[in-house]
């Protein structure tokens, strides 16, 4: 009888075996391959030259001036700032209410499987829809819920969408993301060892203890699960913003994706558009590779 | 394991404190289920009416003014007919990586997820242009490309990562058995996969219906019509919220590509 690990890298050497992992892999890659590349291709073609929709008989190649025009418009290091704000913010807040939630809900209480259901709704809610909710029924300076619970209190009510817009999306993003952040620390939690806990409580530790010592280095793993996920859903936050404040007032809460779509449909521009687009990609290579250093040595394990 | 001592003060304060933030965190859509039914007088009431009489006009509006049911069926087809055609592309791909491992396995990996971190604005003139070209522009055929592309790398990641817990010893077994490929595949992978498919499955129609139904318009309606307009969003977001709840363990699993058991 032969070993089964010494029979695989025998087949491992037989051309059939090297073939078909190539041949299965094929369409997965190739036609991620095209998707990537080809918009790629017409978006750094489009970048360089004179391209407004506006005005089609403006062409011609202007070199780097799409670029320039992107960067110094001054609307752009706002952009900048409200995307790394925003993603920041609903991280944290997501991921540090998340846990609160999840160690709440861990230990049997009654109705425990209907909280489960109620928590996680939001999440399947569509950003369209979320983003209508709030502006119209939660944040509405007069009829919203909200502004009814400030005059309750005698105070005067919020007008969100103009005094704090940015404020207003991070709440509203973080309320469909919660949930995801919820539901995935309480099942890392459910595998956590029992007995170990049992141990721990014998030996007097308390509830403080228990939670640095053993909960939460339990949750690191699911942490940097969350935090990925996250980051490549939120870098495109776009719906939430079109529907409520309009990246606006001013640019108060624009972030890069909704600067490039103003240039593109409000301005009619594709080129700077373009020039836009590309370095949303950079970006989003930047948080690739962050990602990649941070997450993706703690998924290995 | 049976608890002594179960009505502690620390399980009622739980109790209350779990169901306390559960309400909290889903008042706004209950909030949006009661605007929906009501008159559009009594949704902007001051303060809000708590007791009425529930009406339906709202949905029967709704279903008149933009015809939802189309919408809905346009929308069940796109999500479906992607989510099929991904799961086979992805599936293939999914299991050469994690059963014939190679020296790039990782880094195609990671390159699939990156293309999913491209802002969908930032592909928006090249696709615009491309599908005025080639005359797919409002079909639902380019939906479906579009739909089936975008959730590809989540779809490769989430196969993967469920096939990688399948026991290869089971697999070596069948070949060692005689089983070909496609014997191997069908009797002995495929019914231990089927949970991963399902829930991968499951991830894209949600996220497939939720871009799809973008094109119910739902931005027309203003403050004037908040209830017609929690109709509209309600018609648009209950079937998936519906469908979440049943398939809510499923889904999580497969969004945690397997890291978190």
């Amino acid at each position: 009888m032969r070993h089964i690990g010494r029979l695989r890298t025998c087949k491992e050497i037989s051309p059939m075996n090297r073939l078909l992992p190539r041949l299965l892999l094929t369409p997965a890659v190739a036609t991620l391959f095209l998707w990537m590349i080809v918009p790629l291709v017409m978006t750094i073609y489009f970048s360089v030259i004179r391209f407004n929709l506006m005005q089609p008989d403006q062409t011609g190649f202007v070199g780097l001036e799409n670029f320039e025009y992107f960067i110094t418009d001054p609307s752009f290091s706002t952009a900048v700032l409200n995307t790394v704000i925003l993603l920041g913010s609903v991280i944290a807040i997501t991921v540090v209410l998340g846990v609160a939630i999840a160690l709440l809900t861990n230990e049997p209480f009654a109705g425990r499987g209907l909280v489960r259901v109620l928590l996680i709704s939001p999440f399947f809610v569509m950003p369209t829809v979320n983003a209508l909710l709030w502006k119209n029924m939660m944040m509405n300076p007069l009829y919203g819920v909200l502004a009814q619970v400030w005059m309750f209190f005698g105070a005067t009510p919020v007008d969100w969408l103009t005094d704090f817009p940015l404020l207003s999306v991070i709440i509203m993003v973080s309320w469909q993301w919660l949930p995801f952040a919820t539901l995935i620390f309480m099942t890392a939690l459910q595998s956590m060892n029992r007995e170990q806990l049992e141990a721990s409580r014998m030996d007097g530790a308390n509830y403080g203890q228990q939670l640095r010592y053993l909960y939460i280095p339990h949750l690191g793993r699911s942490v940097a699960v969350v935090v990925m996920i996250e980051l490549i859903f939120l870098l495109s936050v776009f719906a939430e913003i079109y529907t409520t404040t309009g990246g606006g007032p001013g640019d108060a809460s624009t972030n890069v994706a909704f600067l490039i779509f103003k240039q593109a449909l409000l301005n009619f521009d594709a080129g700077v558009a373009s020039a836009g687009a590309l370095f949303a990609v950079l970006l989003a290579n930047i948080a690739a590779v962050f990602m990649i250093r941070m997450v993706g040595k703690n998924l290995d394990k | 394991m049976a608890r002594q001592t179960l009505f502690t003060p620390a399980y009622a304060l739980r109790t209350l404190g779990a169901w306390g933030v559960a309400l909290l965190l889903f008042f706004p859509l209950g909030w949006l289920l009661l605007t929906a039914f009501k008159t559009e007088l009594q949704a902007i009431a001051i303060p809000p009416e708590l007791f009425f009489t529930p009406t339906l006009d709202n949905f029967h509006e709704v279903q008149e003014r933009s015809d939802y049911l189309l919408y809905a069926k346009n929308s069940v087809i796109t999500s479906v007919v992607s989510t099929l055609l991904g799961l086979m592309i992805a599936a293939p791909a999914a299991y050469s990586m994690a059963f014939i491992k190679g020296k790039y396995t990782k880094d195609i990996l990671m390159w699939m997820l990156s293309t999913k971190m491209m802002p969908a604005v930032g592909a928006l003139v090249p696709i615009y242009v491309l599908a005025q070209k080639s005359q797919l522009l409002d079909t639902q055929l380019a939906l479906i490309i579009v739909f089936t592309l975008s959730n590809l790398p989540i779809m490769v990641w989430m196969l993967y990562s469920h096939f990688k817990d399948i026991p290869h010893e089971i697999l070596e077994a069948a070949r060692m058995d005689g089983a070909t490929l496609w014997q191997e595949v069908r009797m002995v992978l495929l019914p231990l996969a089927m949970g991963g498919l399902a829930s991968t499955g499951l991830l894209c129609l949600v996220l497939s219906w939720n871009e799809a139904f973008w094109s119910l318009n739902l931005t027309a309606a203003n403050g004037g019509t908040l209830a017609k307009l929690s109709a509209a969003s309600l018609m648009a977001i209950a079937p998936i919220v519906i469908f979440g709840w049943f398939s809510q363990k499923q889904l999580v699993q497969g969004l945690t590509f397997g890291a978190v058991k």
